[in-house]
């Protein structure tokens, strides 16, 4: 599997490295509409004259873009290190933080992140999502599911709804989780009720291999 | 300065000329008493037994000059005219009205400050978790842009609002901008329809006049339970499955500080509109690759259903926000208000009183008087 990956990975470094997708986003920005970089909303010109003419006594709306920081331009050659932003419903857990490298768990196994990795769209499967950097310890969240994208600048976003540090589980009450859902998918009555049982038992299966726990 | 009046009259009654002993011992006791119960505030009962007996004899009639407030040395002197007997107690009528206001007017004041406390409280819990929350849709943007002016064929505009009144202008603020979005979707002809989703009882109140023809859902109280995540899930999986869309526009209060409330437009598009050229250019989409064996369209599609509740989830939460902060100033500025009402109120109130005392003591006095005379 490691070696699986290691090409993968390498595969993409190679690809990321061709001009085609090397583009800056800058030079978009200076064709007519074009999304700008700076993170701001991309209104035109003729979108405002609309506006005023429908509500000429009322400002233009604020749009979510202009509440956001800046992300930078995709830079000419592969940058040292991968910007991660890991995102909770609740919290910003890495909020623009420079690393190494990121492991996630995505519908096809195990999928390393590295600094000019091609530009993906990756959905995350119950799983293991450890970040690594230098020589520090790696950090293990168990993820339960959500998004990766990978941009062109080597940002990193991840979007989890529920991600929790490795070393908060209990093993006992995993394996007792693990019972109660095979339980239920085999007692179930009806589709709905199988097709919830089925997502706690993936669950509950991910996070005893992760834990290295078996049933 | 009515003490020295009063100690005046007493005087003139022993100057008068032959005065009978007993008026003038009754006037004086009864002037004494008048300043005694003015200090007490007892005059407000209406009178002493005394003063009801020189009343009925008496033919001045000073009722009118208690009640219109002028200066109390006026009265007396300049001789209220008679118009036959007030009845008596009619210049403390207007009393009981004053202050009966002026214990209405405390009652409120006591509860806008209590709804005030317990909004600033609410505000700060609210204020943790939307914050946490401001790093969910960024993502989103980011990969599949932000474009206001993408007009679809059907818009559908999803309106944030509260459930409970007396937040301020914050309700009127998002139903405006709703209505203008109707407007400029109209404007591009008849084939581009637009269609509501109303969250909350205010927005629904106000739009429903008007529009009642163009909404399709209505969701309210949402804040029974505090809003989470899978709340929103919920939420955006019934607007996904019981509308067909092009375009959504959330429509929100996104909170900037305890006084300042940004009105704003969030822009998602459906999974066909973003496999389509507009989309794709606009967030070079082309360029991404996807994991595993599905297609970009089959990722498209689960990417706008997680969009639309994690960018629901941050608007509730900013909206939800802003109704305390919004609901904390609008109680702040009610409690002044009526502060200020209550302080005009008590000096009218005093003025009344303090005039009718001294005109009962005039009629009193000038009666004795007018009995020696």
């Amino acid at each position: 599997m490691l070696a699986r990956r290691g090409l993968r990975s390498g595969l993409r470094r190679w690809a990321a490295a061709r001009p085609m997708f090397a583009r800056g986003f800058a030079d978009d920005a200076k064709k007519e509409g074009e999304k700008a970089p700076t993170g701001q909303a991309h209104v035109s010109d003729k979108f405002k004259e609309d506006w005023k003419k429908v509500a000429p006594n009322y400002d233009l709306p604020n749009f979510p873009s202009n509440y956001m920081v800046a992300r930078p331009p995709v830079p000419a050659a592969i940058p040292a290190k991968l910007t991660l932003n890991f995102v909770l419903p609740h919290m910003f857990e890495i909020n623009a933080k420079p690393v190494d490298y990121v492991i996630v768990t995505a519908t096809t196994g195990q999928m390393g992140i590295l600094p000019g990795h091609v530009p993906t769209i990756a959905q995350l499967q119950p799983g293991i999502l450890s970040v690594h950097d230098g020589t520090e310890a790696p950090k293990i969240y168990f993820v339960s599911s959500g998004f990766a994208f990978v941009h062109a600048n080597s940002v990193a976003d991840v979007v989890a709804i529920e991600a929790v540090p490795m070393d908060r589980f209990d093993n006992e009450e995993v394996k007792r989780n693990y019972a109660e859902y095979t339980q239920k998918m085999n007692s179930a009555k009806n589709e709905l009720e199988k097709a919830e049982a089925q997502v706690g038992v993936e669950v509950c299966a991910a996070l005893m291999a992760a834990l290295g726990v078996t049933a | 300065m009515s003490r020295n009046a009063h100690a005046r009259y007493v005087f003139l009654v022993e100057c008068a000329p032959n005065p009978s002993r007993s008026a003038v011992v009754s006037g004086i006791a009864l002037a004494v008493r008048r300043i005694g119960e003015m200090a007490t505030g007892a005059a407000r009962r209406g009178g002493s037994r005394l003063a009801r007996q020189f009343a009925e004899k008496l033919t001045l009639s000073s009722g009118v000059g208690a009640q219109n407030g002028a200066p109390w040395g006026m009265q007396g002197l300049g001789g209220a005219s008679s118009e036959g007997l007030a009845p008596f107690g009619a210049r403390n009528a207007s009393n009981q009205a004053v202050r009966n206001r002026m214990r209405s007017v405390k009652n409120i004041q006591k509860i806008t400050m209590a709804m005030k406390m317990v909004a600033a409280s609410k505000l700060r819990t609210v204020q943790v978790k939307a914050e946490g929350s401001r790093g969910l849709f960024q993502p989103f943007t980011v990969l599949l842009g932000d474009a206001p002016a993408v007009m679809g064929k059907k818009t559908l505009v999803v309106t944030l609002s509260t459930d409970k009144g007396l937040c301020g202008g914050i309700n009127s603020t998002v139903v405006k901008y709703s209505r203008s979005l109707l407007k400029l979707s109209q404007m591009y002809g008849d084939d581009h329809k637009t269609e509501f989703v109303i969250v909350g009882d205010k927005a629904k109140a106000q739009l429903q006049r008007e529009y009642k023809k163009y909404i399709s859902m209505y969701i309210t109280e949402t804040q029974k339970v505090s809003i989470n995540f899978t709340q929103c899930a919920m939420m955006a999986d019934e607007i996904i499955k019981n509308n067909e869309y092009d375009v959504i526009k959330l429509v929100y209060n996104k909170f900037n500080s305890a006084v300042s409330f940004l009105p704003t437009v969030a822009t998602l598009l459906s999974p066909e509109m973003l496999a389509g050229e507009e989309a794709q250019k606009l967030g070079n989409l082309e360029s991404y690759e996807t994991e595993g064996d599905a297609t970009q369209g089959e990722v498209l599609q689960n990417l706008a259903e997680f969009q639309l509740a994690s960018v629901l989830y941050n608007a509730m939460l900013e909206n939800a926000t802003s109704e305390m902060g919004a609901r904390m100033s609008a109680m702040d500025n009610s409690t002044r208000n009526a502060g200020e009402v209550l302080d005009r109120l008590t000096l009218s109130y005093n003025r009344s009183r303090q005039a009718s005392i001294t005109t009962e003591l005039i009629e009193i006095i000038s009666g004795a008087a007018a009995l020696e005379g």
